[in-house]
């Protein structure tokens, strides 16, 4: 069973192909979607919060990290907001979501807090995983459903394979997302883990968020291959293939794969074409960009301003309803950064704790300290050693 | 109450874990209908079924990380290495996924990843490795390394209840050619635990796995020649490591071989050397030595792998050295 969308009906900026990933030429305008059936109105006005939050959010980290507040380094989804929202929308509460770096929104509509984003990224005492991990790389299995991702490409969808089984073997009602860039089709974690699922009818969406670049590598030197969703063939699964800077397209693609996951459909392939504006993170300057391409997405295919024309023009909601959202958004985002500079730093020994569940015999600070008095006693002092969880 | 073999004290284990425990699952190539290359889990899919005993593709990585994504959300997979040479395939995934999930995400992970390992058996350079050492210096792994049949099952009884990952080495050598006696009743191995293998007082071999066979021959060998009381040290668990069981020899014997199969660079004997040297460094009456394979990948051919191999007479050359200085 496979279902591939080919290009020939999305506009040619978003049918990319080899050779012409730097000539992104004249976006057009796409075709009004009609409003996905089942989303409310206030729904449609959700989705707009949440790209809106998403951005605004980034911006002030951008701020912050002007201002040396944010630890490492900043990565950004400008532009890509329609198909983190757009396609997180589409899970329920249950359903589990593994994000990259470029997926802030999905994790905020997941249900992540602007306060522990911040925390995160500014490295507190009291971030999501206390300062161990950077950006929006944390877990939460027990109640909002993340699965934090590490660094290495790939590797999320062998892990989201697992959770999902557990849950076709539990006859649990629960899908799995995992989004992936375009660079981490290329590695064997990627393969090793959608081959798997695939085999085993895992509910599980895979959706490859084709911006354009990995760090500076441009598609064309990622794959031969014309599109990704083309590689759904291969693993005998269904493709569909998205303009992801429309969030209701994204939206409507996402729920038919989570609802056909959810009805023992197994594993999707989802490619939403997008266009990542900023950097790999905020030092890369982007020299491997053609003139003219960056400003040319940002005015023609910005996600948010595409959502709001249709907002204001199809669905009839008004300039003053849309700012009364971004005034709100502004003032969560202004009373969360004042609570993020509030928070404590970190305390180096905590970074000794929570190794292992069960470290009961595991060695902690002896070789650095006292050994002298180990030598006399063949004993640790009693107060080594206790960074237990 | 009848022996049994190492490998089959290891399918018990699991079998009962199995029933035990229905979070418990297996995964990995060709250990369903077929029951594995080494026939380890022969007769538990007939047992448990197909969704318990899951033959999977070709992919050490996506294997392991399916285990670690069922173990967030309160499985308790066992995943089998076909031969424990391919843990490398998965290396990834176990460094940078498996180990650190608890410490930088809070995620549970309760994995098991098991397998044939070791050399002795002319299996050349793909089928004889012993990497432990590649994950003794990964935090939030545990590796375990058993000797005997009744450690075997005791301890992967630990491995699957314990609520880390544990790093299951079963030496292949060992798999039919060692028998034990079950005890009676759910007994458990704690990992992290050394065992004393053979008492002594002259002198203290640490080792573990197939090596505890050939320290003990040595042992015989040294008291009918040569009238030393050897101690030997079955470690069993790598990581964590017993440092009370190794500072307790050295201090009863003050002299010490440490021997394993791996070979000697970057090996697990120069980590039990430093914590020698830095926990009980005044109880010794001579240097710590080591014997250990040669720095080569393990060749085939019986002569080469015998030579390349440490044998009993390597560990009696060595202990009558230190014995003598």
């Amino acid at each position: 069973m496979t279902e591939v969308a080919v290009g020939s009906k999305f506009p040619r900026f978003l049918t990319r192909t080899r050779g012409d990933a730097h000539g992104m030429a004249v976006p057009g305008t796409t075709s009004p979607t009609a409003i996905p059936s089942g989303l409310s109105r206030d729904q449609l006005l959700d989705l707009y919060r949440w790209m809106r939050l998403t951005r605004t959010l980034e911006e002030r980290l951008v701020a912050l990290y002007r201002q040396t507040k944010v630890v490492g380094g900043l990565f950004r989804s400008l532009g890509q907001e329609g198909c983190a929202v757009g396609s997180a929308f589409a899970l329920e509460r249950r359903d589990v979501l593994s994000p990259l770096i470029r997926n802030l929104g999905s994790m905020l509509v997941k249900g992540a807090e602007p306060l522990e984003i911040l925390r995160q990224y500014m490295a507190k005492g009291d971030s999501p995983t206390r300062g161990r991990e950077l950006n929006i790389h944390f877990g939460d299995v027990v109640d909002r459903n993340f699965v934090g991702q590490i660094s290495h490409l790939g590797d999320m969808v062998p892990v989201m394979a697992g959770v999902t089984l557990t849950f076709r073997m539990r006859g649990e009602d629960r899908v799995g997302l995992v989004y992936v860039g375009d660079g981490a089709t290329s590695t064997g974690a990627f393969h090793e883990g959608i081959n798997f699922a695939a085999v085993q009818r895992c509910p599980l969406v895979v959706v490859v968020e084709n911006n354009g670049y990995a760090y500076s590598t441009p598609t064309f030197r990622q794959t031969a291959a014309a599109q990704f969703v083309d590689k759904a063939i291969g693993y005998g699964i269904p493709g569909v293939r998205a303009d992801g800077n429309d969030v209701l397209e994204a939206y409507r693609v996402t729920k038919e794969a989570v609802d056909r996951a959810r009805s023992g459909g197994g594993v999707t392939l989802i490619e939403l074409l997008t266009y990542r504006r900023k950097g790999h993170a905020e030092h890369d300057n982007q020299s491997y960009i053609a003139p003219g391409e960056i400003e040319h997405w940002a005015e023609h295919n910005d996600p948010i301003d595409r959502y709001v024309t249709r907002l204001t023009q199809e669905f009839g909601f008004t300039a003053e309803e849309l700012a009364r959202v971004d005034d709100v958004v502004r003032a969560d985002v202004d009373a969360a950064t004042d609570l993020a500079e509030q928070s404590p730093p970190c305390d180096g020994p905590d970074a000794l704790v929570g190794v292992y569940a069960n470290p009961a015999t595991m060695p902690a600070l002896w070789y650095r300290e006292g050994i002298s008095s180990a030598v006399n006693e063949h004993e640790r002092p009693a107060s080594w050693g206790t960074h237990h969880v | 109450m009848s022996e049994i073999t190492f490998l089959e004290a290891i399918r018990e284990g699991i079998s009962e874990e199995m029933e035990r425990d229905p979070a418990v699952f297996c995964l990995g190539e060709d250990i369903g209908g077929f029951g594995g290359a080494f026939k380890v889990t022969e007769g538990l899919q007939a047992k448990y079924g197909e969704q318990r005993v899951i033959d999977t593709p070709i992919a050490e990585a996506g294997i392991i990380g399916a285990a670690a994504g069922a173990a967030h959300y309160g499985m308790r997979p066992i995943v089998e290495m076909q031969f424990i040479d391919f843990i490398s395939c998965g290396y990834d995934m176990l460094t940078n996924y498996v180990a650190t999930a608890r410490y930088r995400a809070f995620l549970p992970c309760p994995i098991v990843v098991r397998g044939p390992s070791g050399g002795y058996v002319r299996g050349g350079p793909f089928h004889s490795q012993n990497p432990e050492a590649a994950f003794l210096h990964t935090p939030g792994l545990k590796i375990a390394y058993p000797a005997t049949a009744e450690d075997a099952k005791g301890m992967i009884k630990a491995a699957i209840r314990d609520d880390d990952p544990v790093l299951f080495f079963e030496h292949k050598y060992l798999y039919r050619r060692i028998k034990g006696t079950m005890p009676a009743g759910d007994v458990v191995v704690p990992l992290g635990t050394a065992r004393v293998a053979r008492e002594g007082k002259d002198l203290s071999i640490i080792t573990y796995a197939a090596t505890v066979w050939k320290a003990l021959e040595a042992a015989e060998v040294l008291e009918r020649e040569d009238g030393l009381s050897v101690e030997v040290i079955d470690l069993r668990s790598l990581l964590p490591m017993d440092d009370a069981a190794i500072v307790a020899t050295v201090k009863k014997t003050n002299r010490v071989l440490v021997v394993h199969e791996d070979t000697v660079t970057g090996g697990i004997a120069g980590e039990i050397t430093a914590r020698i040297n830095e926990l009980c460094f005044e109880w010794l009456d001579a240097p710590v030595r080591r014997v250990a394979a040669h720095d080569v990948p393990l060749p085939y051919a019986p002569p080469l792998e015998d030579f390349v191999l440490p044998q009993t007479s390597d560990i009696v050359r060595a202990s009558r050295w230190l014995a003598a200085y």
